[in-house]
């Protein structure tokens, strides 16, 4: 399908066909097994950062990912790795900075939490919550003036609208009409803090009518929801009809920082996780793909996945250190 | 010749060398825009911002909500993506509502990018006192901000400087923190038109002398310049240095003024405790102890915030009088002399309040 179709006018959004099916399960699958080799290999000390895994959220990043054309823009958090393989970023460069290597996508300036890759649109992943929200409507101002054409997305979690700046931002984006959108991944949790301790029983989407924001909600879980949300929310952008606030339900499976569950630890219980664990946006696609995709083609898939992150890992731990000396580079362009 | 010089010469006020350096930007690079709260007002911030909007228009000078951290993030984001934005805060103490966007994602996103990412913002703010503005309304934190790798910090003391240091700020590819105090807006000098950069390198020696340094920021320089006329005239030669750029942090012309004179002063507009003043003379003492005759002073604000009441801030600002005082002390010289200064001063100041400007510092300088 022609990007450049996706400029300048809402379109239909047909349900993904079967071909992009496969393409999106084969995305998502390929996040979750990066994401659990981090897993299977941080104990070894060679990750030597605070990790976010994202498993259990792929599809939110893989749905809005996949409405973008590879010139818009993302902004992403302290969990930013399925927003960075989502959006194109370099897998081998992902390894390399979370083993704090001079090839890392930042040098090993920024390690895990501030993964980027600006030739893919992956513009910045800021773990000061909410921070890169307003810089992501920045993103979107820059390109308004410019008249590009291009679309920005702030991805965020259930914790960030309780931050000022985030009403801040969206309050200038609807106000100057801005082609952004801002995900909001509900997972519920906040570190260890559910979101009924933080936050009044009210409907999430209903902040962004404070701001006079189109809102949308879906199940982030289900990837082709997602993707039919996260596709109406681009258009408007591109059409210059606006910024939408695109709330996914997901569920984080693992510890808020680091490689293990933590069902045991008290703040959640084994059964809320394991209801969650059900509704897999991996698994969920896998059986509406049915007969579609044979035992055989998905064997290859999880072959050829596999065989790309061990090279990836292989080519991170055999990359040099930063020299100290370059430590001081780059304090001022 | 002379004569025609002194016509052709324009004399006009900080303020306005301010608004000929943001028009003088505009009309040149369509990728700068001006964000404020209350860009429309008739008060047009001191007149910086005067005829800008009518001139380049609403998409130039765009209205900032009442959001400090989200308009620094937003200009950031614009920044990064090809824009020159600038900001404009009224008064310093409402950046501090930004200072997350500033510390985190204005002075780190070139280095966290590996040098991938450009940040040209300037963020302009405005310090300093006058007419009981008090304890949240009149604050000197320019040391805040001088604290992080990454900003430029400027603070122009006198109108040309101001006009060209300001160009070269919106030119700059880095993030700059623009310190403007409010008495200093009102001081006079020879400006020249047209687009000019004055370079973001380091101090200046804006009057000559031998017997002692006096490095001062902004508004001080005004009176440290004061400070040594009067001094002159009773013998005593003080070379005063405009600080201009408190980071990065350019100390070598104040090392080789001190290798000549042997004394060290500095005054500033902000707290003595962990001041710029205090920078200053923990790099000159480490680098060239040897250099000096006698200990160094600092001159700034005393362990207090700024009262209101025009009763409690007597003495507060380190003025002209102090300057020479100190400058007395650390030189030996004879009360009857320093009277003399003194007396000097106090007639130049005559009955004048505290809480204004004080129509001294018309230049040129």
């Amino acid at each position: 399908m022609s990007r450049t179709a996706l400029k300048s006018r809402p379109r239909v959004v047909p349900a993904p066909a079967e071909e992009r099916l496969l393409d999106l399960y084969g995305k998502m699958l390929r996040i979750r097994l990066v994401e659990e080799a981090i897993a299977d290999h941080y104990g070894e000390g060679e990750m030597r950062c605070p990790v976010h895994l994202s498993i259990g959220q792929e599809a939110a990043a893989v749905g809005v990912c996949e409405a973008l054309a590879p010139s818009d823009k993302v902004y992403s958090t302290h969990r930013c790795h399925a927003h960075y393989l989502a959006k194109g970023g370099d897998l081998k460069r992902m390894f390399a900075e979370i083993c704090g290597k001079a090839a890392g996508c930042v040098g090993g300036r920024g390690g895990s939490m501030h993964l980027m890759d600006v030739d893919k649109g992956m513009m910045a992943s800021i773990p000061i919550v909410s921070s890169s929200i307003p810089i992501a409507v920045g993103s979107a101002l820059a390109d308004k003036r410019l008249r590009n054409g291009k679309v920005t997305v702030a991805f965020f979690g259930d914790a960030s609208i309780e931050e000022g700046v985030f009403h801040e931002s969206a309050n200038f984006a609807s106000l100057h009409c801005l082609p952004v959108v801002f995900v909001c991944e509900n997972n519920l949790y906040s570190v260890y803090t559910h979101l009924r301790q933080r936050q009044p029983d009210r409907p999430l989407r209903d902040v962004a009518h404070a701001h006079a924001m189109h809102a949308l909600h879906g199940d982030g879980n289900d990837i082709e929801e997602t993707f039919r949300l996260a596709s109406e929310a681009v258009a408007r952008a591109r059409n210059d009809s606006g910024p939408t606030f695109l709330l996914l339900d997901t569920y984080r499976w693992r510890e808020h920082c680091g490689p293990n569950f933590d069902n045991h630890i008290g703040y959640r219980t084994a059964a809320e996780y394991e209801t969650w664990e059900v509704r897999c946006p991996i698994r969920r696609l896998r059986g509406r793909l049915g007969a579609s995709l044979t035992a055989d083609k998905e064997g290859a898939m999880v072959t050829e996945i596999a065989a790309e992150i061990e090279g990836a890992r292989a080519f991170a731990l055999a990359a040099p250190l930063p020299d100290p000396s370059q430590a001081s580079r780059y304090v001022y362009a | 010749m002379s004569v025609h010089l002194a016509t052709r010469e324009r004399v006009i006020t900080l303020a306005d060398a301010i608004r000929e350096g943001l028009s003088e930007s505009f009309a040149r690079d369509d990728s700068t825009f001006l964000f404020a709260q209350g860009v429309a007002d008739p008060s047009s911030m001191w007149g910086t911002l005067k005829g800008i909007g009518e001139r380049f228009g609403e998409h130039r000078i765009i209205e900032m909500p009442i959001a400090e951290n989200g308009a620094v993030g937003i200009a950031v984001g614009a920044a990064l993506n090809g824009q020159r934005p600038i900001i404009s805060f009224h008064r310093v103490e409402f950046a501090l509502l930004a200072i997350e966007q500033i510390v985190n994602n204005a002075a780190k996103s070139h280095y966290i990018s590996n040098g991938r990412h450009k940040v040209p913002l300037v963020i302009r703010m405005v310090i300093g006192r006058g007419w009981g503005q008090g304890p949240e309304h009149s604050q000197s934190l320019e040391p805040l901000f001088s604290y992080f790798p990454g900003l430029k910090v400027v603070m122009p003391a006198f109108a040309a400087d101001a006009k060209g240091m300001l160009i070269a700020a919106i030119e700059d590819d880095n993030p700059v923190i623009f310190l403007e105090h409010r008495f200093v807006h009102y001081a006079t000098g020879h400006v020249p038109e047209g687009y000019y950069k004055n370079a973001l390198d380091g101090p200046r020696v804006v009057r000559a002398g031998k017997d002692v340094t006096i490095v001062a920021t902004s508004h001080a320089v005004l009176e440290a310049v004061r400070a040594a006329d009067v001094l002159e005239e009773i013998g005593c030669s003080a070379e005063v240095i405009d600080l201009r750029v408190l980071r990065p942090l350019n100390t070598a012309p104040i090392l080789a003024s001190v290798r000549k004179t042997g004394r060290l002063m500095t005054a500033d507009t902000g707290f003595v405790r962990y001041g710029i003043g205090g920078e200053i003379i923990a790099t000159i003492v480490s680098e060239s102890f040897s250099a000096l005759k006698v200990a160094p002073v600092r001159l700034g604000l005393p362990e207090h915030p700024t009262p209101s009441s025009r009763g409690m801030v007597v003495g507060y600002y380190p003025d002209a009088q102090r300057i020479v005082r100190e400058v007395g002390k650390l030189l030996g010289l004879s009360e009857d002399k320093l009277e003399d200064a003194l007396k000097s001063l106090e007639e130049q100041r005559k009955n004048l309040p505290i809480d204004v400007p004080d129509p001294f510092f018309k230049g040129p300088f």
